[in-house]
């Protein structure tokens, strides 16, 4: 009779995916909120595990084994999302990445005695976020908003798509992290203006303008750089350090994963505390002996100005893609970690000629973005509206391995272009298109996106076939192709190659593979979701017993309440959904008749107050 | 994908357009379209939504552009708008052509004393172009006014010779930076 009807509508969070950290968010009533984990911790670092017992550990709890078992964790993960084994052959030399044999086309890292591919690994973050909403939300969470740089391209955009769907989420939006971050910040406190978000984070660059004008984000222009952020400055220190310790010890450590990965954490320390103070000390300690160095601020930033600098070349294309002057800037945001250090800050001050947002914790205004995001989806947040754009150019591949653009970089996605194309000789039954995304003019020097081969054409004369095919770059970044042949209008089938990345029926074995997971999570869930009912029916008899009716009761019905009652507490120490379940129904029973008495007193209390 | 975008917008095929109206209309009708606002739908209004979204989308890039819409109207009037023309150099032009090839050629030979001389020319293409837009602006209103087929052909050719110069203005502009 308490017992409150549970709306089984499912609550879409906004995730952050980030480099270094992962964070989930979601609306709570009207306000972007961050949830926090078991550990209390709204970052989750983007850390992944593989225990000796097979156990996955993922965040503040992976950190340690990092340093204890680097060979049984990764982080940094996002730097390899639909990338080849070719792109990332310089981060190798940087990242203590173990690349299995054979990963041409699929790249698969290798944790303790398993190997991964990027997008399950990232999958592994997800369900750690997926449960601390779960467990924080009591209820299932199936649908989420996951954000992606900017400047990420098809491949990377398709490998964040699959990793929500291995983790057991819809993903409903990719949302670009700096746009993101436009919609966390104050939406209504100014109603038109030019806003440019500049996203320096751990690993990636994005800076973007943007255009708001009653509600509406139109991203103006995107630039940025999918390999530069924190990670870089960090490795900067680090050379240092170990070089420094190579000469004093004569112990070069460089090939000693857990004392680089050590080394790498003192660095990042001192490197924090070099934002708020003039001057910090690198302190190490290794096998009984001490490393100190201090690091004066003048000597860091000179460190690092070029890399502080090569931001500043996208920004001056972005503005200029955007067609607007520094002047015309109304407002500057910032995002990302690394926007904490103040040669950064001062750079884009100078650049932009506008003092900078900061009232945002830069960690937490992505996650914040993407739980609006995500009430825009559900309907929660009404009047804002994002129209975002695609940011790089997309091309076919023409004779001679010239490239002809179809959408141009900068356009506003969904977008789309149509291409006839015919046979080339007699009786030829298919024809092969190569996708690829860019700016320059030959294909080899873009990036391969897929191979879209149009088959089971009606063999004909050369040249008289006609098949018309529209690319249609969606809400989410994410190139679809569709083909019809134009004499019949009958659909062509196309068979998709994609260059980099998984194939859907590899996605597919994933999500059977991880369904094991998936079931632990999911009674994870139904227990967080009978607690919280437990707990409103205990809130509500609690109040139902300062009542005229429950004095109205026999005494042993009292009894039987209370004792139902304490049943109930006890159960929800336990992690049995099933229990907590028949003691809500026990407690539900015994208070029946209290519930009838409550009902009579209402009842009677309305006709005194009425005129009959 | 024939979608008249005119129409899509709600206003008569013109030539002439007011900016802030059309941004008003490309607003209005994004906060009907977008896929974003039909995440609760049926797939088959979301996959219409989509569609509608990216018509929008395609329309508002070349109707803002005046030159791209300007082309897609002669498409739309049965003008053909292919590359012809745009390879042949103009006859007016044959000379500072000529001499604008000359210069990149001493500065790709290590000259550096050709540099003011392609500051200059690319001033007086500048010239031209602007000179080129006053007339495809009269020219603009004149068919929007009284839509002449003649208006059309006179337009393309504008449109053909304004695309060769173009071309110039990149070529003096685009100089290595490494010399």
């Amino acid at each position: 009779m308490f017992q409150i009807e549970f709306e089984n509508q499912d609550k879409v969070v906004g995730i952050d995916l980030g480099t270094t950290n992962s964070l989930v968010a979601w609306m709570n009533l009207t306000k972007p909120e961050v949830i926090l984990g078991a550990d209390g911790d709204k970052l989750v670092p983007s850390i992944v595990s593989l225990a000796a017992d097979g156990q996955i550990i993922v965040g503040n709890a992976a950190r340690q084994e990092l340093i204890d078992h680097p060979e049984r964790s990764i982080y940094s993960v996002k730097r390899l999302m639909g990338r080849g084994v070719g792109d990332v052959r310089e981060e190798l030399k940087l990242f203590p990445f173990r690349i299995a044999e054979g990963s041409e086309s699929v790249i698969r890292v290798v944790l303790g005695e398993k190997t991964f591919t990027p997008p399950e690994v990232s999958a592994l973050i997800l369900r750690q976020l997926k449960k601390n909403a779960e467990d924080a939300l009591g209820c299932n969470v199936t649908k989420a908003v996951i954000t992606v740089p900017a400047y990420f391209n098809d491949a990377q955009r398709q490998a964040t798509r699959d990793a929500g769907r291995i983790a057991g989420l819809d993903v409903l939006r990719l949302v670009n992290e700096p746009t993101a971050a436009a919609l966390a910040y104050g939406l209504d406190k100014r109603r038109e203006g030019i806003i440019a978000v500049y996203d320096l984070g751990g690993g990636t660059f994005d800076i973007s303008i943007l255009k708001l004008m009653d509600g509406i984000f139109e991203v103006l222009a995107t630039n940025g750089d999918t390999h530069l952020g924190g990670d870089d400055i960090d490795n900067r220190l680090l050379r240092i350090a170990l070089e420094d310790v190579k000469s004093e010890w004569g112990d070069d450590l460089a090939h000693i994963g857990e004392a680089v990965q050590t080394l790498r954490q003192c660095v990042i320390r001192a490197k924090e505390a070099l934002s708020f103070a003039t001057s910090a000390v690198i302190e190490f300690d290794w096998h009984g002996k001490q490393y100190r160095r201090e690091i004066t601020r003048e000597l860091f930033e000179n460190l690092i100005t070029d890399i502080v600098d090569r931001t500043l070349g996208p920004c001056r294309d972005c503005m200029r893609d955007a067609g607007v002057t520094p002047e015309q800037i109304d407002e500057v945001v910032l995002v990302g970690g690394s926007t904490r250090i103040p040669l950064v800050r001062g750079a884009v001050e100078v650049l932009f000629r506008a003092r900078p947002h900061t009232e945002l914790n830069p960690d937490e205004v992505v996650a914040l973005g993407a739980a609006v995001q995500a009430g825009i989806l559900s309907g929660a947040v009404e009047n804002q509206l994002l129209l975002d754009v695609t940011p790089l150019s997309l091309g076919i591949e023409m004779y001679g391995g010239v490239v002809s653009k179809i959408i141009h970089r900068n356009s506003t996605i969904p977008a789309s272009a149509g291409e006839t194309f015919t046979t080339g000789v007699d009786g030829q039954t298919n024809v092969l298109i190569h996708v690829v995304q860019g700016e320059r003019e030959l294909a080899k020097d873009c990036r391969s996106l897929a191979r879209f081969d149009l088959k089971g054409i009606e063999p004909m004369s050369a040249g008289f076939a006609r098949i018309e095919v529209r690319f249609l770059i969606d809400a989410n970044g994410i190139l679809q192709v569709t083909a019809r042949d134009a004499r019949t209008g009958r659909e062509q089938s196309i068979e998709v190659k994609p260059s980099y990345g998984l194939t859907d029926e590899q996605v597919e074995a994933m999500i059977e593979a991880s369904i094991d997971y998936a079931e632990a999570d999911y009674a994870a869930a139904q227990v967080a979701g009978a607690r919280v009912e437990a707990d409103a029916i205990l809130a509500a008899t609690e109040k139902a017993k300062r009542s005229d009716a429950w004095h109205e009761l026999a005494s042993d019905e009292r009894q039987a309440i209370t004792d139902a009652m304490n049943r109930l507490r006890q159960a929800c120490h336990s992690e049995d959904h099933a229990l907590i379940k028949a003691e809500i129904e026990h407690l539900n029973e015994a208070t029946h008749t209290l519930a009838e008495n409550m009902m009579n007193t209402a009842v009677r209390g309305a006709l005194k107050g009425t005129k009959v | 994908m024939s979608a008249d975008y005119f129409a899509f917008f709600e206003l008569p095929r013109s030539l002439a357009l007011d900016l802030k109206d059309l941004e008003k209309r490309f607003y209005k009708l994004s906060r009907q379209w977008h896929p974003d606002l039909f995440a609760r739908k049926s797939p088959a209004e979301q996959e219409q939504a989509l569609e509608a979204t990216a018509v929008l989308n395609d329309g508002y890039r070349v109707l803002r552009d005046p030159i791209a819409r300007a082309l897609y109207v002669l498409k739309q009037e049965g003008f053909d708008v292919g590359e012809q023309g745009t390879k042949d150099v103009p006859p007016e032009l044959l000379e500072e052509v000529f001499e604008l090839n000359m210069a990149l050629e001493e500065l790709r030979m290590g000259d550096t004393d050709a540099l003011p001389q392609l500051a200059a020319a690319r001033t007086r293409f500048e010239a031209m172009r602007a000179a080129l837009d006053a007339d495809l602006g009269t020219k603009f209103a004149a068919w929007d006014a009284v839509h002449t087929p003649g208006t059309l052909t006179e337009i393309r050719a504008l449109l053909n010779r304004r695309k060769y110069i173009t071309n110039l203005i990149d070529k003096a502009s685009n100089v290595p930076d490494r010399i």
